[in-house]
C-alpha cells in the first residue's frame, strides 16, 4: 500500500484546543488540565485512506503571541492547515480570520484549509453562530466542522476530509521546507516501489 | 545623624542578633582547633555592598511630602519614621573609604542600626500596600467574579486556585513569599498569587515607591518590617518585587528575583523586552507571557524547595562514571551542524551534558541557565506529548539570542528521561530529530534506559557517620577545571526531615547559615550552631563550601571528625557524584578532532582539590 506523508499544522488562538484535538486524534484521550504548548509539538499518526496510507506529520503550534513569529516555519510546506477557534470565544474567531489572511499571503499556494470550531460541547456558552462560521468557511473554500475534543466529536472527520481534499497526485507541497524534503523523498521512493 | 543611629543601635546589638550571637568566637575556636584559620583566610569584603542606610532627616521629610500627596489619608506620624534603605551612590563611597579603619568595629552596630530603622519604615510601606489593597476591594471582587464566570464555562480545574485567589483575603496575605513583576509604567506583568488585574493598584503603589526614590537619584533596595522583607530589583524596563516573611537575607531574596527575571528573559530575550518598551512604554507584557505563568510559578516553587538555587550550583544524578561516560559518548556521536548542547535529564536532575567544543571555549555554561532549562521541562507536562521544538534563550550565555530547543522524552509514558538538544539553527528540527533517533537506538542497544531507571539519589547513611543527618557540599572550581559546570552534591532528605514542613525548616536553617557565610557586611568562614533540634556546621574554604546537619547532641569534636570522614567519602565517590569531565564534540570541523580533544581534556584534569586541605 502506498504511503503518503502529509504535513498538517494546527493554528489558532491560545486555549482554543489545538493540542486537545491532536491528542484526541493521535492518542484518543483527553486531558482537561492540559498545559499550554510551548513552541510547537510534533506528532505523527498513520491512517488508511482508500488504498493509501496517509501518515500525518502534525505540527501542533502554540497559540501564544510570543510564538507567533515562528508560525511560517511550521506552515511552510504544509499540505493542510487546521485553523481552530473556540465557539465560546468570538475573539478566537477573529484571530482565525487573521490566520486565513496570513496563509493566503505567505502560505503554500495549494494548502488545504480546514476550519474547526472547537468546544462544541459547550453549547450554552456559544458566541460564534455555526452559520456565520460556515458561511465564512464556504467563502474561502475551506473545510468546516464544529468539533469537540472532549467528547470526540468530528475529530477524525477533519483528518478524513483533509485526506479527501488532498490532490491525488502529490501537488501539495510546492514550496516544501528543507526538513520536509527528507520526508517526501522517503515517501516518493516508497511510491516507486509499488 | 548616621553616627547617632550607630550608637543607638549599639544597645540593640544583643537583641537584634537573635540567632546564635556567639557563633563567631565558637567558629574561631573550632577553626583554630583545626589549625586551618591561617590557610584560607576568607578575603576581606572588598566588594562591600553599595548600599548604606540613608537616614538623613531631609530624606525622610522629602518622602513625607511627596508621599502624602499620593496617600493623604495616612497620618503624618508614620511618615516621620519612614526610612528606606537606599542606594546613595554619590555620597557613600567616600565615606566608606574614610572610615575604613573603623568599619569593622562599626559593622555590628550598623547592622543593628538599620534593622532598627527598617522595622518602622517597613510598617509604613506595609500599611501603604495594605491600604492599596483596601481600595482594590472593588476591583478585586470584580476581577474575581469575572474569572469565576469564565471558570464556570470551562472545567473548574483544581490547579486554577492560585490565579483566582481573592487578593483581599487574609489567606492571600499570609503567603510566605509573594513575587510581583511590573513594568516601569506600573503595569502588572506577574503575580505569584492572585490575578494581576486585581493587584494593579498594589503594583501601582510599588511603582510609585520605586519612581519616587528614583526621582532623588537613588534606588530603592529594600524595606523591612517586623514580619516582612520587601526587596526591589530593577532590571531594564522591569521591576521585580518580593514580599517575604521567610526571614531570608535581602541578598538571597534579590538573587531569587534575579532568577525570575532570567526566566522571563529565557522566554522573550532581553533585547526584545527592551525593544518592546522603547517602542511602547505602557505595553502589557502579559500578552507575550500568556500561558507561561506556570513556568514562573514552577520556578518560584523550585527556588523555595531546591537548594540548587541557593548554592548557584547544579545537582546531578549520581551515576557510575562508566555508565555516565557511555551515555555521554552516545550523545557525542549523534551530532548535526549547529548543534551546541546535548543535555540528558533524568528524574529532573542533570545526567550529562555534552557541549560544542568551540562554543564552550568562549563561554562557560552557567548553573543558572541549566536551572532555567530544568524548570522549563519540569514545569510543563506539555513536553510529554510528541517532540517539541521551541526557541529558548539562555540568559547568562547570551541574553539577546535564541537557541532552538528540541525536547523529547525517551521513555514514554513514564517520562523521566528527557533529551534536550540545543541548536542555533531554527530550521534544524528534522536534522536534530534524527540525532534523537540515533541516540534512542544506541541507548536501546546498550540498555541504558533501564540502567538509568535504577539510578537514584543516595542516603546519608552510606557515608557511615552516625550523627550526620544531611549535608550539602559544593566544590569550587580550581583553575584546571575552570570550564567546568559548578555542581554540588547532597543526599536525600530523610527522617526527621521527611515531611514537607521539616524539609523546609532544614532548608531555612541552611539559608540562614548561607546568609551568614555570604553576608556582605561581615562574612564568616565557619559557623557552628547548636539549634533547638539539630546542630549545624557550615564551612567555606577556597576549595569548597559545606553545610552539614548533625543530631543535636553531637559534640564539636565529633562534628569535626565527622566532617573529615565526610570529605574522605566524597573524595572517594566524586566520580559518581559529579560530572567530572563534561565531554565535548565539534560540529564545525571533523568529528575525529573532537573526540581527541575530549580525551586530552580528560588527561589534563587534575585533582579537584577535594582533600588537599586535610
Amino acid at each position: 500500500m502506498a504511503l503518503r506523508e502529509l504535513k498538517v499544522c494546527l493554528l489558532g488562538d491560545t486555549g482554543v484546543g489545538k493540542s486537545s484535538i491532536v491528542w484526541r486524534f493521535v492518542e484518543d484521550s483527553f486531558d482537561p488540565n492540559i498545559n499550554p504548548t510551548i513552541g510547537a509539538s510534533f506528532m505523527t499518526k498513520t491512517v488508511q485512506y482508500q488504498n493509501e496510507l496517509h501518515k500525518f506529520l502534525i505540527w501542533d503550534t502554540a497559540g501564544q503571541e510570543r510564538f507567533r513569529a515562528l508560525a511560517p516555519m511550521y506552515y511552510r510546506g504544509s499540505a493542510a492547515a487546521i485553523i481552530v477557534y473556540d465557539i465560546t470565544k468570538e475573539e478566537s474567531f477573529q484571530t482565525l480570520k487573521n490566520w486565513v489572511k496570513e496563509l493566503r499571503q505567505h502560505g503554500p499556494p495549494n494548502i488545504v484549509v480546514a476550519i474547526a470550531g472547537n468546544k462544541c460541547d459547550l453549547l450554552d456558552a456559544r458566541e460564534v453562530p455555526e452559520k456565520d462560521a460556515k458561511d465564512y468557511a464556504d467563502s474561502i473554500h475551506a473545510i468546516f466542522v464544529e468539533t469537540s475534543a472532549k467528547n470526540a466529536i468530528n475529530i477524525n472527520e477533519v483528518f478524513i476530509e483533509i485526506s479527501r481534499r488532498i490532490p491525488v497526485v502529490d501537488a501539495a507541497g510546492g514550496i516544501s521546507g528543507r526538513g520536509f524534503k527528507l520526508g517526501r523523498q522517503a515517501s516518493e521512493s516508497r511510491r516507486m516501489c509499488c | 545623624m548616621e553616627r547617632d543611629s550607630h550608637q543607638e543601635g549599639e544597645a540593640q546589638v544583643v537583641k537584634n542578633c537573635d540567632p546564635p550571637s556567639d557563633c563567631v568566637p565558637t567558629a574561631e575556636t573550632l577553626a583554630t582547633s583545626l589549625s586551618l584559620l591561617g590557610n584560607h583566610m576568607f578575603p576581606d569584603p572588598v566588594e562591600k555592598n553599595d548600599s548604606t542606610s540613608v537616614d538623613k532627616e531631609e530624606h525622610a521629610t522629602l518622602h513625607q511630602s511627596k508621599v502624602t500627596q499620593k496617600e493623604q489619608h495616612l497620618d503624618a506620624e508614620s511618615h516621620s519614621n519612614q526610612v528606606n534603605k537606599l542606594e546613595a551612590e554619590e555620597t557613600e563611597n567616600s565615606e566608606y573609604q574614610n572610615n575604613e579603619s573603623t568599619k569593622s568595629v562599626d559593622r555590628d552596630a550598623e547592622d543593628a542600626g538599620t534593622d532598627n530603622d527598617q522595622s518602622e519604615s517597613g510598617e509604613f510601606v506595609v500599611a501603604m500596600l495594605a491600604k492599596a489593597k483596601l481600595e482594590e476591594q472593588g476591583i478585586g471582587v470584580k476581577g474575581r467574579s469575572s474569572l469565576l464566570l469564565e471558570a464556570g464555562t470551562q472545567e473548574p480545574a483544581a490547579f486554577m486556585s492560585h490565579r483566582d485567589e481573592d487578593v483581599t483575603a487574609d489567606s492571600w496575605r499570609q503567603h510566605r513569599k509573594h513575587v510581583f513583576v511590573l513594568s516601569e509604567a506600573g503595569k502588572p506583568i506577574y503575580s505569584r498569587y492572585g490575578s494581576e488585574e486585581a493587584l494593579s493598584s498594589t503594583m501601582g503603589v510599588m511603582m510609585a515607591l520605586v519612581s519616587f526614590v528614583q526621582s532623588g537619584d537613588n534606588i530603592i533596595r529594600s524595606v523591612y518590617s517586623e514580619g516582612h522583607t520587601v526587596v526591589f530589583l530593577q532590571k531594564g524596563p522591569l521591576v521585580l518585587v518580593c514580599v517575604s516573611s521567610s526571614r531570608q537575607s535581602e541578598q538571597q531574596l534579590r538573587e531569587e528575583l534575579l532568577y525570575v527575571y532570567y526566566q522571563i528573559i529565557s522566554m522573550l530575550t532581553q533585547a526584545s523586552i527592551s525593544r518592546i518598551f522603547e517602542h511602547k512604554k505602557n505595553y502589557d507584557l502579559r500578552r507575550l507571557l500568556a500561558g507561561s505563568e506556570k513556568i514562573l510559578d514552577g520556578l518560584l516553587n523550585l527556588v523555595d524547595s531546591d537548594p540548587s538555587f541557593l548554592l548557584a550550583a547544579v545537582h546531578c544524578l549520581p551515576l557510575a562514571s562508566s555508565l555516565r561516560d557511555s551515555i555521554s559518548q552516545i550523545l557525542q556521536k549523534a551530532i548535526t551542524p549547529n548543534l551546541v548542547f546535548s543535555i540528558l535529564i533524568a528524574k529532573n536532575q542533570l545526567l550529562t551534558i555534552v557541549q560544542e567544543k568551540t562554543v564552550i571555549e568562549d563561554t562557560r555554561l552557567e548553573p543558572t541557565d541549566i536551572h532555567l532549562l530544568l524548570n522549563l521541562i519540569g514545569a510543563s507536562s506539555a513536553f510529554q506529548a510528541g517532540e517539541i521544538w521551541t526557541p529558548i534563550c539562555l540568559p547568562l550565555f547570551n541574553p539577546d539570542c535564541y537557541f532552538y530547543a528540541y525536547i523529547s522524552y525517551l521513555d514514554p509514558p513514564e517520562c523521566t528521561v528527557c533529551l534536550l538538544l540545543l541548536s542555533t539553527d531554527k530550521e534544524a528540527f528534522y536534522a536534530v530529530a534524527e540525532c534523537k533517533r540515533k541516540i534512542e537506538e544506541a541507548m536501546v542497544a546498550q540498555n541504558s534506559l533501564s540502567l538509568i531507571a535504577k539510578a537514584q539519589s543516595y542516603s546519608v547513611s552510606q557515608v557511615g557517620v552516625s550523627d550526620l543527618r544531611h549535608f550539602m557540599y559544593k566544590p569550587f572550581d580550581v583553575p584546571d577545571n575552570y570550564r567546568q559546570l559548578t555542581q554540588f552534591t547532597s543526599p536525600e532528605m530523610e527522617a526527621p526531615y521527611s515531611s514537607e514542613e521539616e524539609k523546609m525548616r532544614l532548608l531555612d536553617l541552611y539559608r540562614y547559615m548561607h546568609s551568614r557565610i555570604h553576608s556582605t557586611s561581615r562574612p564568616l568562614k565557619l559557623i557552628y550552631q547548636v539549634a533547638e533540634r539539630e546542630t549545624l556546621l557550615a564551612w567555606v574554604t577556597s576549595k569548597f563550601e559545606l553545610y552539614t546537619c548533625f543530631s543535636p547532641l553531637v559534640t564539636k569534636a565529633c562534628a569535626i571528625t565527622a566532617i573529615t570522614k565526610l570529605l574522605r567519602w566524597i573524595k572517594k565517590e566524586e566520580d559518581r557524584l559529579f560530572i567530572r569531565y563534561p565531554p565535548k564534540y565539534s560540529t564545525t570541523t571533523n568529528p575525529s578532532k573532537s573526540s581527541r580533544g575530549g580525551k586530552s581534556d580528560q588527561q589534563d584534569s587534575t585533582d579537584n582539590g577535594f582533600l588537599s586541605l586535610l
